[in-house]
């Protein structure tokens, strides 16, 4: 039943993106043009992609440029909160004795608040009259404001590393929690050095956890809709805010649910090649 | 060689850490008590204007009515869900069990914008559904079930299933032995299952905003509140006050939750 609950919005989605829009009708002959217009070959020259001024091999370059875009700050999100989650989950595994519930509370408690007033609560401190530039400028350190943490993209990828880190710091840290103890104790016999032993036993022992937090990350983040609308302003826009306004202002849902399948398949292209290249199965065979 | 300096090293890093986790939530409420319209520094004066003001508009009380409607509901109807599925799926053996667990938490990983639009088409296009607090509750009983079920499978996992056997063996029937040692049993998970559902339901914002027609949900409403700069101060306020209340709530619910099963959610991720 839940299983049929949850399939049919998806099919719902995909028998939507072969129709057409007319005004306030759909037209429900099956057709292609939808992802055609999404994906009309033709160069596009100079676009923007980050910071380089690249060609790119889509007319309506909008599209799949955005999606690129989307993909590309979700990556960098993901990289910047596993680099400092890790640390966190090894502190709480091998390095709290006593009171690690609090410890436990104390990170999982702002995976129960609400996301959009934490997203909110971003907009305080960035800006153009935020707490960061007004207290830089009351303390004498700067005379304008800074502008790299005005709405733009940077601004919305510092929100989502602040708002998905402590989702990842549970997962790495079950898996290292669960390592055999003794390994790291015969690394030490055999005579490797703490780093040696945290780059040959540890890191790899804790690598599914590692894997599963950063996936826990880049998916939802992709299609990240809320945050770039708060602190993203026009240049922080992701591939969510042009798919929901297809969906409101543009009216052309077919061509947004279209969209959004676009970027589902690519999402799931891309785990599956990441975690065929790191040869996941084979890492979860050993663990078990 | 100096054995104890890493130690103090992380010990500094996870506090920063949680200090950075909290910084940007503890800045709100204080710049919600803060009295002027801008949220800048130097802070000018303590004032409770913002919570006056908050309180007064009328339409924030209805969405809040609304919001904990919908939030009670989608609790008690997950939670049942879930457990009716935990209970399958931690009881029983049977063919396809893998698949089913994974297909029932895929909202867990799925782009919430996906999830609202195919509710979305789902709702006004196949079922022909008005907009309403009811098509929200469904997208929301959608989205918690899979937390729900999480706490409450690692729940029924922990304890001893020989209680079960026990029981049946002193011959009560099904009915019987759940009424009088299963549910007795998971009662700290069902607790924590329903609060949990129930802040899941309460913060929600992108599928209540694909999903509201007249009646908006507290999210809905405090998202569009954000397009009016002189309105941020009372919106603070709203935030502080729920952010509050939120942590109280979910402290208790990790109370509960980790009363039984140590460390139940960790190890349920």
């Amino acid at each position: 039943m839940l299983a049929a609950l949850l399939v049919t919005p998806f099919a719902g989605l995909a028998v939507l993106s072969f129709w057409t829009q007319h005004n306030f009708d759909f037209d429900s002959a099956a057709t292609f043009n939808n992802y055609a217009k999404i994906f009309a070959l033709g160069w596009k020259e100079d676009v923007e992609l980050f910071a380089f001024r690249i060609d790119w091999p889509f007319t309506n370059a909008i599209y799949t440029l955005l999606l690129a875009k989307s993909v590309l700050m979700s990556l960098c999100v993901t990289a910047t909160v596993i680099l400092f989650a890790y640390p966190m989950a090894y502190f709480l595994a091998f390095r709290v004795q006593r009171h690690k519930i609090i410890w436990l509370i104390l990170i999982s408690i702002p995976f129960w608040t609400s996301y959009l007033l934490r997203i909110f609560s971003w907009k305080v401190i960035l800006g153009y009259n935020g707490v960061v530039n007004s207290a830089l400028m009351y303390l004498g350190l700067i005379d304008e404001p800074l502008s790299f943490i005005l709405y733009n993209s940077t601004s919305v990828v510092i929100t989502l590393t602040h708002a998905w880190v402590t989702f990842a710091v549970l997962p790495i840290y079950v898996s290292l929690e669960k390592m055999d103890k003794s390994l790291l104790e015969a690394a030490t016999d055999l005579g490797d050095t703490a780093i040696e032993r945290f780059f040959r036993v540890t890191l790899p022992l804790s690598a599914p956890g590692t894997v599963a937090a950063a996936l826990l990350v880049f998916i939802p983040t992709v299609g990240e809709y809320v945050t770039p609308n708060v602190v993203g302003g026009t240049s922080g826009i992701m591939v969510g805010n042009l798919i929901q306004s297809l969906f409101g202002k543009s009216n052309d849902w077919p061509l947004g649910a279209a969209l959004s399948n676009v970027m589902m398949f690519t999402v799931a292209l891309l785990v599956a090649f990441f975690l065929w290249a790191i040869g996941y199965r084979r890492m979860r065979q050993r663990m078990a | 060689m100096k054995p104890r300096s890493p130690v103090s090293l992380l010990l500094i890093y996870a506090c920063v850490f949680v200090f950075v986790i909290y910084a940007p939530s503890l800045l709100m409420v204080i710049f919600s008590f803060n009295d002027n319209i801008y949220t800048t520094f130097p802070l000018k004066g303590f004032t409770l204007n913002w919570y006056w003001q908050m309180v007064n508009q009328g339409q924030l009380l209805e969405s809040l009515g609304h919001s904990l409607k919908v939030g009670v509901v989608v609790a008690i109807l997950s939670t049942v869900i879930a457990l009716v599925a935990a209970m399958a799926l931690t009881r029983y053996r049977f063919s396809g069990k893998g698949p089913i667990t994974v297909t029932s938490l895929i909202p867990l990983v799925v782009p919430y914008i996906t999830l609202g639009l195919g509710l979305l088409i789902l709702v006004r296009q196949v079922l022909d559904w008005k907009l309403s607090l009811f098509s929200i509750g469904a997208g929301h009983v959608l989205i918690a079930t899979p937390f729900s079920m999480l706490v409450l499978m690692s729940r029924l996992e922990g304890f001893d299933k020989n209680l079960e056997e026990a029981s049946r063996d002193l011959g009560e029937n099904g009915w019987h032995t759940f009424w009088r040692v299963t549910l007795p049993l998971a009662w700290p998970g069902i607790v924590a299952s329903l609060m949990l559902a129930f802040i899941t339901s309460f913060d929600e914002y992108l599928i209540s905003a694909f999903l509201s027609g007249n009646d908006t949900t507290l999210p809905v409403y405090i998202y569009s509140q954000l397009r009016f700069p002189q309105r941020l101060p009372a919106t603070l306020a709203l935030g502080s006050a729920i952010l509050i209340f939120s942590f109280a709530f979910v402290l208790t619910a990790q109370m509960f939750l980790r009363r039984g099963v140590q460390g139940g959610k960790a190890s349920a991720l």
